[in-house]
């Protein structure tokens, strides 16, 4: 039955369900009377052919490893936590509530702090829905999206009546002391005598965004947590039989992938907008599902898929500075067949090739 | 607050309640039939783009003469001294058309290759949102926005028949005038399509089988009937739905489309769809209500009940907290049907 | 000389490298009940489908009145006159019953005609065959008996003349079991012709005229039923296989470890699975518990391993256990010393996406003895451990790195032996051992079975293989519809003897 090497299935698929978005965005981009090879030319150059270009494409690269992040750790337990999008808001809420709170002296002191707010309060949004799937048996993808919008209500709440400071006209927080100011990567990459451009927003929180793919993968693969999640996903009355309790995993699971989407909060509201304003996720909560099903929920391809879209991102910005004709939502198209194609239409290419394996195996014996 | 401004909030209600109930719908008659579709608001986005910009397409022809050409062949004909229909009408048509080419797309992913029903109305979602752009943006330069529709280009306000005479009767002439008369074709549609809705489910042939494959499909399977092909019936009839819900949205509720101007009605309609357990009598009530609390959050920016202050984002959210509150099951346990997300195999 | 109703000959169905159906030939005569038994995975339900157009035979030809049919969907069966009533019926549960009858037979696109077309009919059909249904009860309100009823009358709405009944009375009570058989008579007086699919030989011989035995996917005789006995079936059933001899000293059984007193399980369908079973096993002992599929053992199975809720009592070395079935209660069993072999490896056993050396401590994932620190699993240490077990097992191939989906059923199979019999548990509970194992390793995994006795543990066999149960054990139980019908020594009983008690018949009582 399975005889497809494991190179097609981690590598393989995902390459030409890839190169299937590409070649039917390609056409999009065609029928707009543009040229594909030329506007693909442009994103790559755009995104990685300067400094410039690659401190953008980490900073949106840091946003995707978190989101897809949660997505991936949720996959694993079979959980579809399409509420990244929330949990990231209210993550970014956390982080600016410990950025505001006291007068930091530190980034470095302030770091470790604003990581627990992020996390805490990420994983706070996961909790309810999380707690309803697993006890009530409500459905975590419909509890997830509602959550979505209540975040965002939420936000706009906060910040136009609680949290904006007096005087002020835009629904926003103050700036954050400048002691919360992380360094970017000019600063972090000059201390060992790189050159890099001075106004992109990546920073430092990249190091985390990888630090938590490590643990991540350590979780998964090396902690009893990690196989009680993963055995749970693969089999619920496996799980019971081996004595794995289902409640207990699905909450677990949900509040370290809420914790991971909260995670964001750092780059983008600590790390790049030094404050909070209404919608700090930009969807990148969205983005995550992408990443995650590209990556087939394993922290290194999810941060393999994360630089991709990340490097989209920022291609497509430049694309549409270049040829404005080509708009930047060009990006949600690719995105959006990246995950058609992977994530649903999977079958339309595994199936062939699964028959094609079993004919050249059967042939080799 | 007058009788006046009531009977104004409700019929700001009843129009926003009626791209929720056509979608609403849509999405009953998809879930029904065991497929569900979180691509309610893709298709809603696509629609409303089509139907505005053909509809502003063939503005241009209504008095000018329009070319007719068969592809390849250079043959042309001339339409002389314009298009005699009226521009919404190609609207409409390409309105219904882009959401069920979504439809389908769902259709073959989720019943043809089995594949993640969510996933699918995920990635449906996000193409509608570029592509809606990137198109409008191609066709008419206005930064992902149709021009301005007027005229035969929109739905028409109707005035329902003794409307103006009957005004000054108190307390039922307002409400005939104000509140019932004065919407657009599709909003009356929209009350019709609830009834249709439940009249097919309840009392044909086909609607008794869409229901039975949405709870047990080897129960029609072995009865001899496709599911297959109910299923696809289903999803494009949401298709429809759908379109119409989009098209309501950019040409009669609005004048054009403006980019996501959808807005999360999607979302809103899939919550008005479990709100109603999935009943098209409910769905009215739902969306109603859903409708109430927009044109309330539109009216006043807040609103003062028993002495507390409701911020008018809690109105806004109401209708998904509400949703979770449903699905918990402390209120009311709304059951999907049985065999809802799950791609039909045949055991072995 | 009238035309068999049903004809099949040389029909053969194989579900990959199972054949589940080689060369079947049979015929059935208008107007009568023809049984056809056989143990579990013999291969009767899966005709049946051929039959009714569920699946397609890989060769083969089906003749209805004498004519040759295709029938590769169920229409053109029931076009063909065949109506079919499912083990598990496939109805809807919030429809009404006159709903569930008339979907896909309605008599035209609007409903109220033909509901009420449907409802002259039901009245007919319950005056002539004492099918009498509630036509606006929804299924869900009501028993499984009337359930059943509705997809007979789904059958006969459809004007079916032969009606296949797989399984028909494993759901019922025997009150109902009774009625159901006055209604097949009453069918049978009208000229309907009936094929009645069981594995219980009193349904046979009460109530056919003709009966076909299958084994192994073949079949092995068609019989009238007034020339045979339930000795003779029985035998045919089980058929004279070779019984695996085995090096087995006399047991020498110390302390009882697991008491059983009185366990009783009742279903979410409300079915009473498991009622007041009571038994012991003793220390250097092993009890097989004999019975066909589905009377229970595989909840007892699953009430011992911690997965099902369950009242009654249950002690190990004497000390109670909690029976509550807390989702996580396979923990607190492996503490007290109970292994557990899971009759369905591949679902429950296994997870078959993992590494075989996840799989070699899955259940016991929080034994110290992996850990690594206070956080980490020592990985290296599972996989060397692994690596010995998988040799001291004969697994093939003995690479622990390997997903063990990636091995045969029987080398799957001693992965998981290998995982609870090494542990030296108090009680072992084993289902189906070798239930799709190969002759070689049969042997091997029955040795090991003897061996952890002769070590001291209590064993509990659940097997339907009749064979391994008489050789294996050193005291006998047979379950039938969820009691424990009688215990036998194996050296004082005979296989027919347990074939009847396996069907619900205690010839010592009787």
């Amino acid at each position: 039955m399975d005889r497809m090497p494991k190179w097609v299935d981690v590598a393989l698929i995902p390459l030409i369900n890839l190169f299937l978005a590409l070649v039917v965005s390609g056409l999009v981009v065609l029928y707009i009377g543009e040229d594909p090879i030329r506007s693909m030319w442009i994103m790559v150059k755009g995104a990685v052919g300067s400094t410039y270009g690659w401190g953008y494409t980490i900073y949106y690269a840091t946003n995707f490893i978190f989101t897809g992040l949660a997505v991936a750790v949720a996959f694993q337990a079979k959980l579809f936590n399409i509420g990244g999008e929330g949990q990231a808001a209210i993550g970014g809420l956390g982080v600016a509530l410990v950025c505001l709170a006291i007068p930091w002296p530190h980034w470095a002191l302030a770091l470790p702090f604003a990581i627990l707010g992020g996390a805490a309060f990420g994983a706070a949004w996961a909790a309810i829905p999380a707690f309803l799937q697993a006890t009530r048996g409500s459905h975590i993808v419909i509890t997830t999206i509602m959550f979505n919008f209540i975040a965002s209500a939420l936000m706009v709440y906060l910040l136009v009546n609680v949290l904006k400071p007096p005087g002020s006209m835009a629904p926003e927080t103050a700036r954050f002391p400048e002691g919360a100011f992380l360094p970017n990567a000019h600063d972090a990459l000059g201390v060992i005598g790189l050159g890099f451009s001075r106004s992109t927003p990546a920073n430092i929180t990249f190091a985390v965004a990888l630090i938590c793919c490590l643990l991540v993968y350590v979780i998964l693969w090396h902690t009893r947590l990690g196989y009680q999640i993963r055995a749970f996903g693969h089999s619920e009355p496996a799980a019971v039989y081996a004595g794995i309790p289902p409640v207990r995993i699905t909450m677990i699971t949900m509040l370290i992938s809420g914790g991971l989407a909260g995670l964001m909060g750092i780059n983008a509201v600590m790390g790049e907008a030094e404050r909070l304003v209404t919608d700090p996720v930009q969807g990148a909560g969205f983005v995550g599902i992408a990443v995650a099903l590209m990556g087939r929920s394993h922290p290194l391809g999810v941060l393999l898929a994360g630089l991709l879209f990340g490097m989209l991102y920022q291609g497509g910005g430049e694309l549409e500075f270049e040829i404005p004709a080509i708009s930047r939502e060009m990006i949600l198209v690719i995105q959006a067949l990246v995950i058609l194609f992977t994530g649903a239409l999977d079958n339309m290419i595994r199936l062939p090739l699964q028959q094609l394996f079993l004919r050249l195996g059967k042939r080799a014996t | 607050m007058d009788f006046m401004t009531v009977l104004q909030i409700l019929d700001s209600a009843l129009r926003l309640a009626t791209p929720l109930l056509f979608a609403c719908l849509a999405g009953l008659f998809s879930e029904r039939a065991g497929i569900f579709d979180i691509g309610l608001e893709g298709k809603i986005l696509v629609s409303a783009f089509m139907a505005a910009s053909v509809s502003a397409l063939m503005m241009a022809y209504v008095d000018a003469p329009m070319p007719l050409c068969v592809p390849f062949t250079g043959a042309c004909v001339e339409i002389a001294g314009g298009v005699p229909i009226a521009p919404i009408v190609f609207g409409v048509l390409a309105g219904m058309g882009a959401s069920m080419v979504l439809a389908l797309l769902h259709g073959v992913a989720s019943i043809t290759f089995r594949g993640n029903q969510l996933i699918s109305g995920v990635a449906i979602n996000f193409l509608a949102s570029g592509i809606t752009v990137i198109i409008g943006e191609n066709w008419f330069s206005l930064g992902g926005r149709t021009p301005q529709l007027e005229g035969s280009a929109r739905f028409q306000e109707i005035t329902l028949p003794f409307a103006e005479r009957v005004g000054n009767v108190p307390l039922f002439g307002p409400i005939y005038h104000e509140l019932l008369s004065g919407h657009t074709l599709l909003v009356y549609i929209g009350l019709l399509a609830v009834f249709l809705t439940w009249w097919v489910l309840f009392r044909t042939r086909f609607g008794l089988r869409l229901r039975a494959v949405g709870e047990n499909p080897e129960s029609v399977d072995t009865a001899g009937v496709s599911v297959i092909r109910l299923r696809y019936t289903a999803v494009l009839i949401c298709g429809l739905l759908c379109g119409l819900s989009g098209t309501y949205l950019a040409t009669g509720l609005a004048a054009g489309f403006v980019k996501e101007m959808s807005a999360g009605r999607g979302f809103i309609a899939l919550a008005a769809l479990i709100f109603a357990k999935w009943r098209p009598g409910y769905a009215l009530m739902a969306c109603l209500l859903f409708g109430l609390l927009e044109a309330i959050g539109n009216r006043f920016q807040n609103i003062e009940i028993f002495g507390i202050q409701i911020p008018v984002q809690f109105m806004q959210a109401l209708p998904y907290i509400l949703t979770v509150v449903i699905l918990a099951g402390f209120v009311g346990k709304a059951i999907p049907p049985r065999a809802g997300g799950e791609p039909y195999v045949k055991e072995r | 000389m009238t035309a068999p109703a049903i004809e099949l000959t040389g029909i053969s169905k194989a579900f990959g490298p199972v054949q589940a159906n080689r060369n079947i030939h049979i015929k059935v005569m208008p107007g009568t009940i023809h049984g056809i038994i056989g143990e579990n995975g013999a291969g009767k339900s899966t005709l049946m489908s051929i039959l009714y157009g569920f699946y397609q035979a890989d060769s083969g030809n089906i003749s209805v009145n004498g004519v040759s049919t295709d029938i590769r969907e169920p229409q053109h069966a029931i076009g063909a006159g065949i109506g079919m009533v499912f083990q598990h019926f496939k109805l809807v549960q919030n429809f009404t019953v006159l709903e569930n009858i008339i979907l896909g037979a309605e008599d035209g696109a609007m409903l109220r005609p033909s509901k009420a077309n449907a409802r002259k009919e039901l009245r007919r059909l319950a005056d002539e065959y004492e099918l009498n249904v509630d036509p606006d009860a929804l299924i869900e309100d009501i028993g499984v008996g009337t359930q059943q009823r509705v997809e007979i009358l789904k059958a006969l709405y459809r004007q079916a003349d032969i009606l296949i009944l797989d399984e028909p009375t494993g759901v019922l009570t025997p009150a109902e079991a009774d009625h159901l058989f006055r209604i097949l008579e009453g069918l049978r007086r009208q000229g309907k012709t009936i094929i009645l699919i069981t594995h219980k030989l009193r349904e046979i011989m009460e109530i056919t005229d003709a009966v076909s035995v299958m084994r192994g996917g073949e079949m092995v005789a068609t019989l009238p039923t007034a020339g045979t006995s339930p000795e003779r079936l029985a035998e045919l059933m089980v058929g004279r296989k070779v019984l695996l001899r085995i090096d087995k000293k006399q047991a020498e059984p110390g302390d009882a470890v697991l008491e059983v007193e009185s366990l009783s399980v009742t279903d979410a369908d409300g079915v009473r699975r498991l009622s007041d079973v009571s038994f012991s096993v003793r220390s250097g002992e092993i009890l097989g518990i004999a019975g066909v599929a589905g009377n229970g053992q595989s909840e007892l199975l699953q009430v011992l391993g911690g997965i099902t809720a369950a009242t009654g009592n249950v002690r190990i070395n004497g000390i109670g256990i909690s029976l509550s079935g807390r989702r996580a209660d396979g923990q607190s069993r492996r503490a007290r010393g109970i292994a557990h072999v899971p009759e369905d490896r591949q679902h429950l056993g296994l997870i078959m996406d993992f590494l075989a050396w996840e799989n070699m401590v899955f259940g016991y994932h929080h034994d110290p003895a992996y850990r690594r620190g206070r956080l980490l699993m020592d990985n290296a240490a599972i996989r060397r451990d692994a690596q010995t077990k998988m040799r001291e097992f004969d697994v093939r191939p003995p690479i622990p790195g390997l997903p063990a989906k990636s091995f045969s059923g029987g080398n799957q199979q001693k992965l998981v032996l290998a995982r609870e019999m090494t542990r030296g548990p108090d009680l072992l509970l084993v289902g189906q051992p070798t239930r799709g194992v190969d002759i070689g390793a049969i042997e091997f995994i029955h040795q090991h079975i003897v061996d952890l006795r002769d070590d001291g543990a209590a064993i509990l066999l659940v097997s339907v293989e009749l064979d391994e149960i008489m050789s294996l054990s050193d005291r006998i139980a047979v379950m039938f519809d969820g009691r424990v019908m009688g215990e036998r020594l194996p050296g004082e009983t005979h296989e027919r003897e347990l074939g009847l008690l396996m069907a619900g018949i205690d010839a010592g009582a009787a």
